[in-house]
């Protein structure tokens, strides 16, 4: 892997994150994370609607005319959201059902429609692709994080199996909404802290 | 009417958009930085939700479901796309007929109004309206309701945000992350409305 490939990659997992820099995708970012079951299929969900959208309208970059390329983009995510769905539906199936109506909000999830415009218009699909896959792993990574503090903290539990102490009662508040925002407002407290890149407020 | 009326409440303060089901957070963070171009979102928001949920309750029954368009036929895989269609082109029209008709209103919306296509909120509200199963009455309640707890919640947010331009934030946390934690704090807040309800038991 030549340098350019590795910053395309390895550049959205913390320097130029989707959710905590970029403040693209947080809408099903702190929806699906309240257990880490939930959180990982999300997350491999947006990685394959992500790589496979980048690529395919990278392909057809050159022919989409600029005016309707919205539309165009639409298209081809709401097609790819729909195989995911469908995709779910058959094999997880349970899954599906507790996602609810989050894989539909894919269609929607600033990350895909950002990186269509901002990246795979512009660049040949293997770089395309490169850049879904880095995007996919960034918002997987904090999904992730909150993912596992939240199922913690909130049931004791990791996956579903027991981690803390049968005695560990859990704490409500991680659980709900509020818990989620508190966190991931800390994590890019911490992230901001650690790069040194502040906001002017 | 209690029903209606019922659901239109729980839609504002219990299932409320932002603070319950974290949709529609990117423009709702991006945008709240000053009261009034919060009021304008808002606004849109309100008029978009409020007539997109019921339309796509409309399209749905009548087209998609099982059996409805021709016998045997399950179209409902398609929701998706259609509902994204209609979204898009009741925006474009929306814009159109404010454009002509009421032009203080459309220059008071102005922006806003394309961007509310990409908003999670206004997808989300048809896709609850299709899990929920709601009729047309009731998803137009529903859609309504939606919209106003969006208003409310991004109003506020701007209103404290506002003030927060003078007080002393620890650099990592200023913009971002402090926001992420106010809208918790928030969220815990409207928490308290979660027993509420009218219907008669």
């Amino acid at each position: 892997m030549d340098k350019k490939t590795k910053a395309i990659v390895f550049d959205p997992l913390s320097d130029n994150n989707p959710i905590t820099v970029q403040m693209l995708g947080i809408c099903s970012a702190l929806a699906v994370t309240a257990q880490l079951n939930t959180a990982f299929i999300m997350s491999i969900a947006v990685i394959v609607v992500l790589c496979a959208s980048n690529t395919i309208i990278s392909l057809m970059r050159h022919h989409i005319p600029p005016k309707i390329r919205m539309i165009v983009e639409m298209v081809v995510i709401a097609s790819l959201v729909i195989t995911v769905d469908q995709v779910l539906k058959a094999y997880a199936f349970e899954a599906s059902k507790q996602l609810s109506v989050f894989v539909g909000l894919i269609i929607t999830n600033c990350i895909v429609m950002g990186r269509a415009e901002a990246f795979a218009m512009q660049n040949p699909p293997r770089q395309a692709f490169m850049d879904g896959l880095g995007n996919g792993l960034g918002y997987s990574a904090i999904l992730i994080i909150v993912g596992t503090f939240r199922e913690l903290i909130g049931a004791g539990t990791l996956f579903g199996a027991r981690v803390l102490p049968e005695s560990y009662d859990g704490n409500g508040l991680m659980v709900i909404a509020p818990g989620a925002f508190i966190i991931i407002g800390l994590i890019i407290w911490l992230q901001r802290t650690i790069t040194g890149k502040y906001e002017e407020a | 009417m209690t029903e209606y009326i019922d659901i239109f409440v729980r839609a504002i303060f219990v299932n409320n958009m932002i603070l319950a089901y974290f949709l529609g957070m990117c423009s709702f963070l991006a945008l709240s930085k000053k009261v009034d171009t919060a009021f304008g979102l808002g606004l849109a928001v309100v008029f978009v939700l409020g007539i997109t949920t019921p339309l796509n309750n409309i399209i749905f029954n009548l087209l998609l479901k099982d059996n409805t368009l021709v016998q045997g036929v399950d179209l409902s895989f398609l929701n998706f796309l259609c509902f994204i269609a209609v979204i898009a082109s009741t925006v474009q029209l929306l814009e159109m007929l404010l454009d002509r008709f009421f032009p203080p209103l459309y220059n008071s919306l102005g922006i806003f109004l394309p961007l509310i296509t990409v908003n999670c909120s206004i997808l989300g509200g048809s896709l609850f309206m299709v899990e929920r199963d709601y009729n047309f009455g009731q998803s137009m309640a529903f859609g309504f309701g939606s919209g106003m707890g969006f208003f409310l919640a991004i109003i506020a947010l701007a209103g404290i945000r506002h003030k927060l331009r003078y007080s002393n934030i620890p650099d990592g946390l200023r913009g971002l992350g402090i926001t992420f934690i106010l809208t918790g704090l928030m969220a815990l807040g409207f928490q308290a409305f979660a027993s509420v309800t009218l219907q008669a038991p």
